[in-house]
């Protein structure tokens, strides 16, 4: 059956079992969008292709199916970029389909062309450019077998217009794919897994340390076996999150820049880590020089480049995190020890850290709304709805980390590695594309939500009743921190007071917007917000200069911690000072 | 850190497809990464979807196990063998244009002959000599010419085959990749 580019790659997009598309056409793809019209394939057609490629990463972080989205050449193809490198950061499975210039002119600066391969090289994991019709089956085949497989990541097609209106033999969808340069790892080492086992179990002060590897692998009740059978105190990286439920006894809540201090001094007084699928970023390991020195370290993780890239490691395990999990844990089990009573003086210590460093904010009765406080407010009303939550950049993105403390995987979707302003609502927007049904919550800073709000009418459009909560400090707070704590409070363009009132906008892009003020409008407007049908922007007035502890400065040593508020130490103040 | 002119020399031989955008790929991983490349030559194998890159890389272990760990990420990269510590014979050939008066010919000449080179060309000022050999031979011929004035050089960059009967193209091809993986394990 001789059939058009564009119908090869409809009817390869329906054999992938892609139902839902993300994008917007333009000239170079125009073929492939008048095709589209004789399929039936959900398109949802964002308002600028960065929302399209984040709405993408949001589908697939949440439902796991590999996202697609589709747009034109030129303009089209670089306004995905951010969201690509994000999505290479983040390890999130997408393919996205660029139309391109006809190949006689590629090359030629010819109208909307750019060198879409040549700029994706560095931020995909692997980009294709089609040069014949009869190749789109295998490429498209390749594609998302490359974006889903081993360390997940975004993959690009390039698709010049002559190629999709070119006409070739369609053979059929192929069945299998056979790539010789790619054979993804899956199963550990048995040699390095038993080693693995004989330190967990002479251990003295291990703590495990669970990675976005889990959520990716969907390994999280293999993970939580592993802390059930070991009895060892547990902590998660940002992109970790739901990877162990935050009620279990031996959460010590997220670790990081911001994450709780006994968490972090786990990590500095451990004899022994066990890191599970993370990829030991700058935000964890603070001064590399300082970071494990006193412990052993078992890295797990499907990407061999990711093991000892930044930390010596003594037993590295390359694989799919779930079948290493199934491995070790199985090695686990015959070891006989009484895990708990050998541990017990280490509980004590841990125990004592969470008494005297725990959490904390103060909210006074009737006064200015703590950003804390209001996502702490707002898990207690949604917790049994057991929703998904996505996040803008900042500190309201950590706050939410803190105090949203989801129980499940795939209900946290954040930007971690890039850390990319605009992100959150995009990414919720795409979350409740593949579940309609589920509620969705997106976490906002007023500056992040700034950079993509105008597809709330996307929203509007489609049905998708995504409820955004905006942490309203009207500062670019994180900067504003930095600015306070190192820069001797000079602020230097981060005040925003200058903005949209966002309880119009919402209602000028046919959604429904709400407004709070005081700590005492915070419960009910939650709750008018949940059960107001159709997407719902809710703008929580915020105290203006909150700030997010604990803290550990860029580039300070882990046990250089900043609990609440104490004095800053003078070396690390930066600037005029 | 140690000084990167004291890292060894490391020859690296890749398999890789032989298609449009692979070689920007290699290049764009070298340039973001930073690694230290002396030389890079690359063409055709006897399969022809095939090309191979000998590449001479300097670094310390931990660069190198970087290095061969990127390279393999790339999808289009079939395989990546580090055959310093492997038996192997490794070639680079040079053309030398240097000056040549009527004085020192019969010199150059000696040199060329005890470096088994030969004359390729010849001006009424000048000679250019092909030699080839391991690097080590390269650089003290150079040395040899500089006092006559050389003019140009123009390298290939170096060439290596590992020595008997294993091949690493196509047809044990998935032994070596579990042997290459076994011991990205161990270490
Ligand atoms: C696209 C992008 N530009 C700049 C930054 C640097 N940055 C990090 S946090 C932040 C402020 C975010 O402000 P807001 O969204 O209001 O969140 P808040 O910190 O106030 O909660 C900025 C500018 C970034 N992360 N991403
Ligand atoms: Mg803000």
């Amino acid at each position: 059956m001789r059939l058009t580019g564009s119908e090869i790659f409809m009817k390869s997009l329906q054999a992938e079992g892609v139902h839902t598309v993300f994008g917007h056409p333009g000239g170079a793809i125009l073929h492939g969008y008048d095709v589209m019209l004789d399929f039936p394939l959900r398109h949802i057609l964002c308002r600028h292709e960065q929302v399209a490629i984040h709405a993408v990463e949001g589908y697939y972080k949440a439902s796991g199916k590999t996202g697609t989205a589709i747009v034109t050449s030129g303009p089209g193809a670089t306004n995905t970029v951010t969201g690509l490198t994000d999505a290479l950061m983040d390890s999130m499975a997408i393919v996205v389909f660029t139309g391109q210039v006809p190949t006689a002119v590629m090359g030629c600066d010819a109208f909307q062309e750019a060198d879409v391969v040549g700029t994706t090289r560095t931020c995909t994991k692997h980009n294709f450019l089609a040069l014949k019709t009869e190749d789109l089956p295998r490429i498209v085949k390749e594609a998302y077998y490359i974006a889903r497989s081993g360390r997940p990541g975004p993959v690009l097609v390039d698709l010049p217009k002559d190629i999709i209106m070119g006409r070739a033999e369609f053979k059929g969808y192929p069945e299998e794919v056979s790539i010789r340069g790619y054979n993804p790892s899956v199963n550990g080492h048995p040699g390095q897994i038993r080693k693995a086992a004989e330190l967990i179990a002479s251990a003295q002060r291990p703590v495990i340390y669970g990675g976005g590897g889990i959520i990716h692998a969907d390994a999280s009740a293999e993970f939580t076996e592993l802390v059930n059978i070991t009895q060892i105190p547990t902590t998660l990286t940002l992109m970790g999150l739901g990877g162990l439920d935050t009620s279990h006894p031996l959460w010590l809540g997220m670790l990081g820049m911001h994450g709780t201090y006994a968490a972090n001094m786990c990590m500095v007084n451990t004899d022994l880590m066990i890191a599970i699928g993370p990829r030991f970023d700058d935000r964890v390991t603070g001064k590399l020089s300082e970071f494990g020195k006193n412990a052993k370290i078992i890295h797990v993780d499907i990407d061999p480049t990711s093991i000892r890239k930044n930390v010596h490691v003594d037993v590295p395990i390359v694989g799919d995190v779930k079948r290493v999990l199934i491995q070790l844990n199985a090695e686990l089990r015959k070891i006989k020890r009484d895990w708990r009573s050998d541990l017990e003086e280490w509980y004590g210590q841990i125990a004592e850290w969470q008494r005297a460093h725990p959490l904390r904010y103060h909210q006074t009765a009737e006064g200015a709304i703590k950003p804390q406080y209001a996502i702490e407010e707002l898990f207690r009303v949604t917790e049994e709805h057991d929703p998904i939550v996505s996040t803008g950049v900042g500190q309201h993105q950590m706050w939410a980390a803190q105090y949203y403390r989801s129980h499940n995987p795939r209900r946290w979707i954040t930007s971690g590695g890039l850390g990319t302003m605009g992100f959150g609502f995009p990414a919720a927007l795409g979350a409740q594309a593949a579940f309609p049904d589920k509620l969705v919550i997106d976490i906002d800073g007023d500056g992040s939500f700034q950079m993509t709000m105008q597809d709330l009418i996307t929203c509007a459009q489609y049905d998708l009743p995504v409820k955004i909560f905006i942490m309203n400090n009207r500062y670019l707070g994180m900067v504003r921190q930095w600015q306070e704590l190192f820069y001797g409070r000079r602020y230097s363009q981060v005040d925003l007071e200058v903005q949209p009132d966002f309880v119009k906008l919402a209602e000028a892009c046919g959604c429904v917007g709400l407004r709070a003020e005081r700590s005492g409008d915070v419960k009910p407007i939650i709750e008018k917000a949940i059960s107001t049908p159709g997407p719902v922007v809710v703008d929580v007035v915020c105290e203006r200069e909150e700030n997010c502890f604990p803290m550990i400065p860029a580039g300070s040593a882990i046990k250089d911690i900043i609990d609440h508020g104490e004095p800053i130490p003078e070396k690390l103040f930066q600037g005029w000072r | 850190m140690t000084d990167p002119k004291h890292y060894r020399k490391h020859t690296l031989s890749l398999l890789v497809e032989n298609h449009q955008g692979v070689l920007a790929k290699i290049a764009s991983l070298i340039a973001a990464k930073g690694y230290n490349i002396d030389s890079l030559s690359v063409a055709e194998t006897l399969d022809e979807s095939i090309s191979r890159m000998t590449m001479s890389v300097r670094g310390d272990e931990w660069v190198m196990e970087q290095v061969v760990k990127q390279f393999h990420r790339i999808i289009d990269v079939i395989k990546v063998v580090d055959l310093t510590d492997e038996p192997h014979v490794n070639r680079e050939m040079i053309f030398i244009r240097v000056n040549a008066e009527p004085a020192n010919r019969a010199e150059i000449l000696r040199i060329t002959e005890i470096f088994r080179g030969r004359i390729v060309d010849v001006t009424p000022m000048t000679y250019t000599l092909e030699i080839t050999g391991e690097s080590g031979k390269i650089e003290a011929v150079l040395e040899l010419l500089q006092p006559f004035g050389v003019q140009e050089i123009v390298r290939s960059g170096t060439l290596a085959i590992a020595r008997g009967s294993k091949t690493i193209t196509k047809r044990d091809e998935t032994k070596l990749r579990l042997a290459s993986r076994k011991q990205a394990v161990a270490e």
